[in-house]
């Protein structure tokens, strides 16, 4: 790690205000970009710490859509009553994120705003057509991820919540990289009152949607529907772990097996 | 003594060292810190192979904190770092052995390849000098794997090594295999290849090195198998040091699986330096260092055919084995593929004609050397996988092909070399077949095909050689190292006990297991037994620990110094008593005389040896402190027969280990909770060989591409089942205690029982050929390639 200066923000308009002079990057739960420091790949002269903003964490129910604090910790999500009861999906798939050690310290935030590939939170953002309520706006989920680790985010804008509407179903299936235990491949599935969304994580550079998947089980929200569908292997990632084709062929089965969890 | 020793013998006593592990108060070697320590970073090697056309040290030398950098160029009259063990090829010449710079000289050969060492204030400035040397690079052709190596017009890796050969060696008979194809009634042929691994012991590994001008001495702490070892070849052979002037302490080790038993440049770099920055200096290897640059084990490329008569017993088994020696020989890297290897092939059965021929290859790749098992599970894999092989293609049930040819009567003369002295392979075939509930598996199968999935057993039936020896016969075959053990006894004057012993533990219990044998020989409580083990300062001598011979050798060595403590003993008794020393009888820590209730306790011995008032000055020394060597005869010999269940998704390739069921013949067992501990360790590391485990370079830039734990996939606890083990014993005849060895066992059985259970669930799909690992991707692509949709 090459040295920093850290600066402790005071609240949401100290830490706009310090990341806007100093260029420095956010520090939220500090699992991946702590990681990147410590292997000298990200080397950011100063470092904004969100930990002592309070009114940046918590969970909120409001009837039809859950809110959830960019500074909530995975394993306060995976552990809410509040979010079991509205969106259980997120509950587990929170409880599914890294090691007990990564849920405790990681981020809804974090995550959203470091958008590695092979994230979980983006897919259930995607699928659940989530709000990402920012400092100074906010940005429908098909808008907020650009690309690998890109988002719309500005560099002095911080994600604040993150509201998602409450869906009739949703589950959320993800195959591990035997290795990294990171999505290989995640699909959220959700059906709501205007039609089926299904989101995929760890398959391309970035979380995406999948709309041969959204038009079966727009026809029929079944295991079987969603597993016939052959999906291209164009434009999937292709590595050690797996080649385009089987990722490919694993979102229809990954797809099908959350709808079979909903 | 033996398994009916009263009293410790045969308990799963706690272990005493896991009072400190478990609440943190062990000393590993990153826990010592030396008054004025400074410490050292390893500028490595980007590329796979380049030429050095210079390097300059200049700005980290002037950067802050900075007390010394140096390079390959530095090292003046200090020599490569040898290798233990001098293959002779079937040419008749010894092995190509080129130079193994401790820095790089002129080239570097691998990724990870050490050019540079910075020594600093601080691991921070250190890292930071580290950055502003200039390496100048000319980039060059790498080759990674053994097949691209001897292609003609490879890119060369050492001038010394023409075609990239190190040796091509052969053991057995090659007539007498060729005649028995000749007259095969079936002939089964496999190509199979052996994965190669990443160590990845939990402690990385470690230095810390001083020198101290008053008495020009040097002290190095450092994660290793065998002090006495790394000391003789450190000063010996590299650094001209005379040996009683380096002090080398392996304290606690977090594992080591054979990683640790090797002369790494490191430890040698930093003992060179701490007399020139005349400060200590550590190091301890990042967790992508350890990747980079530890020994990885392992990466064999096999053709093996087996030679059958028409009732299914073996005629003859040709082996060809090409074998990966990575960018340097490692310290016993040239023994792991051939002495360790080709004299294991004869297995548990009688085939009476064995040819291997090895060709052992340099590549643009970290070192490889031995990894639990080291050669016998690469041996096990070759033999058990045609043996399933040929029970498929000849309609012969797997366990009864393997009792038709088991080995029944000993001692056993193989045609590979080795002498089996006992076993009793029927006894763990019948017991892990119980185990697996093998009856039951046809209705588990067909169940789970009513889900979709295919389920498959397979089995192991290995043998392994352990306690590596006689000394003089390795000698012959090419050991520039002697593979004794030695122990001392020292007894205090209040009857408490030191042992000594050469063995080293990092993770086997031994300050357990030699206790018990300690205490219950000398009928004292385990609390007055202490093992002192890892210290060439107080250790009379070790060869250390590998090769699961740690019982076998170590803890006979010791048995051997407490049969003259008790000798002496009973002279003092004698004396004492007043009676002949032929009517000394010594048990439950007495020494009586025979017939009578006249008896005097070892700590009454004890004490009179050191406080001799009454005592035979004039024919015995004073004192109770007595050390012996112990070079052992032969081999032990532990075999048994490993089952495992898999059930296969075909939907995703993902391979679930249902059932794991051990039954291994380790002679005389002391802890049998300890054992069961080794079992589990070694099925887990042989399960995770199979199913996930795989070190992969870029076959073009030579670049590491399983380079961390992100990439590299570890067995978890999740990922195995619950294993049953059980186990058999024919106590080895050789040794006092009956011992053969536990160690490495599960490493060598599992991964062929596991792949042969992925053949078998395989079968249904006609697929034949399939190499490890057994990961999702590669199970899911042979499927579809079987049965395209």
């Amino acid at each position: 790690m090459y040295g920093f200066e850290l600066h402790q923000a005071k609240s949401i308009a100290d830490a706009t205000a310090l990341l806007g002079k100093t260029g420095g990057k956010a520090l939220a739960g500090g699992q991946s970009l702590v990681a990147a420091m410590k292997l000298r790949l990200a080397q950011p002269g100063h470092v904004v710490d969100l930990a002592g903003i309070t009114e940046l964490a918590g969970i909120r129910s409001e009837g039809s859509a859950l809110t959830i604090g960019a500074m909530t910790r995975h394993a306060d999500v995976a552990a809410s009553a509040a979010v079991k009861s509205t969106i259980p999906a997120l509950a587990s798939l929170a409880e599914g994120i890294g090691d007990r050690q990564v849920r405790n310290m990681g981020t809804l935030g974090g995550s959203l705003a470091n958008n590695d590939p092979a994230a979980d939170w983006p897919a259930a953002v995607v699928a659940l057509d989530a709000t990402i309520v920012t400092s100074k706006r906010s940005i429908g989920a098909d808008a907020f991820f650009r690309g690998m680790y890109e988002t719309a985010l500005a560099p002095d804008e911080l994600i604040t919540a993150v509201r998602f509407p409450v869906p009739q179903k949703a589950a959320y299936a993800k195959f591990r990289n035997p290795a990294s235990r990171f999505a290989l491949v995640g699909v959220f599935v959700a059906r709501t009152a205007n039609g089926v969304r299904v989101a995929v994580t760890g398959a391309g550079p970035a979380v995406f949607r999948s709309k041969p998947l959204e038009d079966a089980l727009g026809r029929a929200f079944t295991a079987d529907a969603a597993r016939a569908v052959e999906l291209p292997a164009a434009g999937l990632n292709n590595d050690l772990h797996g080649s385009a084709d089987y990722r490919a062929h694993l979102i229809s089965v990954m797809a099908a097996r959350a709808v079979a969890a909903t | 003594m033996g398994a009916n020793e009263p009293g410790l013998i045969g308990q799963s006593v706690l272990r005493k060292e896991d009072a400190r592990f478990l609440t943190g108060t062990g000393q590993f070697t990153d826990d010592i810190t030396l008054p004025r320590q400074t410490y050292a970073f390893f500028l490595r090697s980007p590329h796979a192979h380049a030429r050095l056309r210079g390097v300059d040290s200049a700005k980290a030398q002037a950067a802050p904190g900075v007390l010394g950098v140096y390079t390959g160029a530095d090292l003046t009259g200090v020599n490569g770092l040898p290798c233990g063990w001098l293959i002779t090829g079937t040419d008749g010449k010894p092995m190509n052995e080129p130079p193994h710079p401790v820095l790089a000289q002129g080239k570097v050969r691998y990724v990870g390849d050490p050019v540079a060492v910075v020594v600093a204030e601080s691991l921070v400035q250190a890292k930071d000098a580290a950055e502003l040397i200039d390496v100048d690079y000319d980039v060059l052709p790498a080759v990674v794997n053994v097949v691209d190596a001897l292609k003609p017009g490879a890119p060369q890796v050492h001038d010394e090594a023409p075609g990239n050969r190190c040796y091509t060696w052969a053991l057995g008979d090659k007539s007498a295999v060729d005649a028995a194809f000749a007259r095969a009634a079936h002939v089964t042929k496999i190509d199979i290849v052996n994965n190669r691994l990443i160590p990845n012991a939990i402690e990385p590994r470690a230095a810390n090195a001083s020198h101290n001008a008053a008495d020009d001495a040097y002290t190095l702490y450092v994660t290793s198998q065998n002090p006495h070892v790394e000391r003789l070849l450190m000063t010996a052979f590299v650094l001209g040091l005379p040996e009683h002037k380096v002090r080398v302490i392996a304290p606690d080790v977090g594992g080591g699986f054979g990683s640790k038993i090797y002369l790494y440049p490191e430890e040698t770099a930093l003992v060179w330096a701490s007399k020139h920055v005349h400060r200590p200096i550590k190091w301890v290897a990042e967790r992508s260092e350890s990747f980079l640059a530890d020994a990885h084990g392992r990466d064999h490329v096999t053709h093996a055919e087996l030679a059958l008569d028409k009732n299914g017993k073996f005629l003859a088994l040709r082996v060809q084995t090409t074998a990966n020696m990575g960018a340097y020989l490692s310290t016993f890297a040239s023994c792991i593929p051939t002495i360790l290897y080709a004299t294991l092939l004869a297995g548990q059965y009688t085939t009476p004609a064995i040819f291997c021929e090895v060709t052992a290859v340099f590549t643009n790749t970290a070192p490889v050397d031995a990894y639990r098992g080291a050669g016998r599970p690469e041996a096990t894999y070759v033999v058990e996988r045609i043996v399933h092989q040929a029970a498929v293609e000849t309609g012969i049930a797997q366990d009864e092909l393997r009792r038709r040819n088991f080995i029944r009567t000993f001692p056993y003369q193989t045609p590979v070399a080795l002498n089996y002295d006992i076993g009793d392979y029927d006894a763990c075939l019948d017991e892990a077949m119980r185990m697996a509930d093998v009856k039951g598996f046809t209705a588990r199968k067909a169940e789970a095909a009513k889900r979709g999935k295919l389920r498959g057993l397979g089995y192991a039936s290995y043998i392994e050689a352990c306690g590596l020896a006689p000394s003089n016969i390795a000698g012959a075959l090419g050991a520039r190292a002697g593979l004794f053990e030695a122990g001392e006894v020292r007894v205090h004057p209040t009857g408490s006990v030191s042992v000594f012993t050469g063995s080293h533990s990092h993770g086997q219990g031994h300050e357990t297991t030699f206790a018990q044998v300690v205490a219950a020989r000398l009928g004292i409580p385990l609390a007055n037994v202490d093992i002192v083990h890892g210290d060439t300062g107080r250790v009379p001598f070790g060869m250390g620990t590998y090769g699961s011979r740690s019982l076998s050798v170590g803890g006979t060595a010791i048995v051997k110094a407490l049969d003259k403590i008790v000798a002496k003993g009973r002279k003092i008794a004698a004396h004492l008593l007043e009676a002949a020393e032929s009517d000394i009888e010594f048990s439950d820590g007495k020494f009586s005389v025979a017939g009578t209730d006249r008896s005097k306790t070892f700590g009454e011995i004890a004490l009179t040896a050191y406080v001799p008032h009454n005592y035979p000055l004039g024919t015995l020394e004073p004192g109770l402190d007595e050390t012996a060597f112990y070079d052992p005869t032969n081999f032990t010999f532990p075999a048994g027969t490993h089952i495992c269940e898999v059930e296969i998704d075909p939907d995703t390739g993902v391979v679930r280990v249902e059932r794991f069921s051990a039954c291994d013949d380790f002679g005389n067992i002391i802890n049998p909770m300890i054992v069961e501990g080794q079992v589990h360790g070694g099925v887990a590391q042989g399960i995770g060989q199979a199913l996930m485990e795989s070190c992969v370079y870029d076959r073009d830039s030579g670049q590491l591409l399983t380079g961390s734990m992100m990439d590299y996939a570890m067995p978890r606890a999740d990922d195995l089942p619950s294993f049953q083990v059980s186990t058999k014993v024919t106590p080895c005849t050789h040794n006092p205690l009956g011992a053969k060895g536990c160690g490495e066992a599960g490493a060598i059985g599992a991964p062929a029982a596991l792949m042969n259970a992925v053949m078998d669930a395989f079968a249904a799909r006609g697929i034949v050929h399939f190499d490890m690992p057994a990961s999702p991707h590669r199970v899911w692509s042979a499927l579809r390639a079987a049965q395209p949709n």
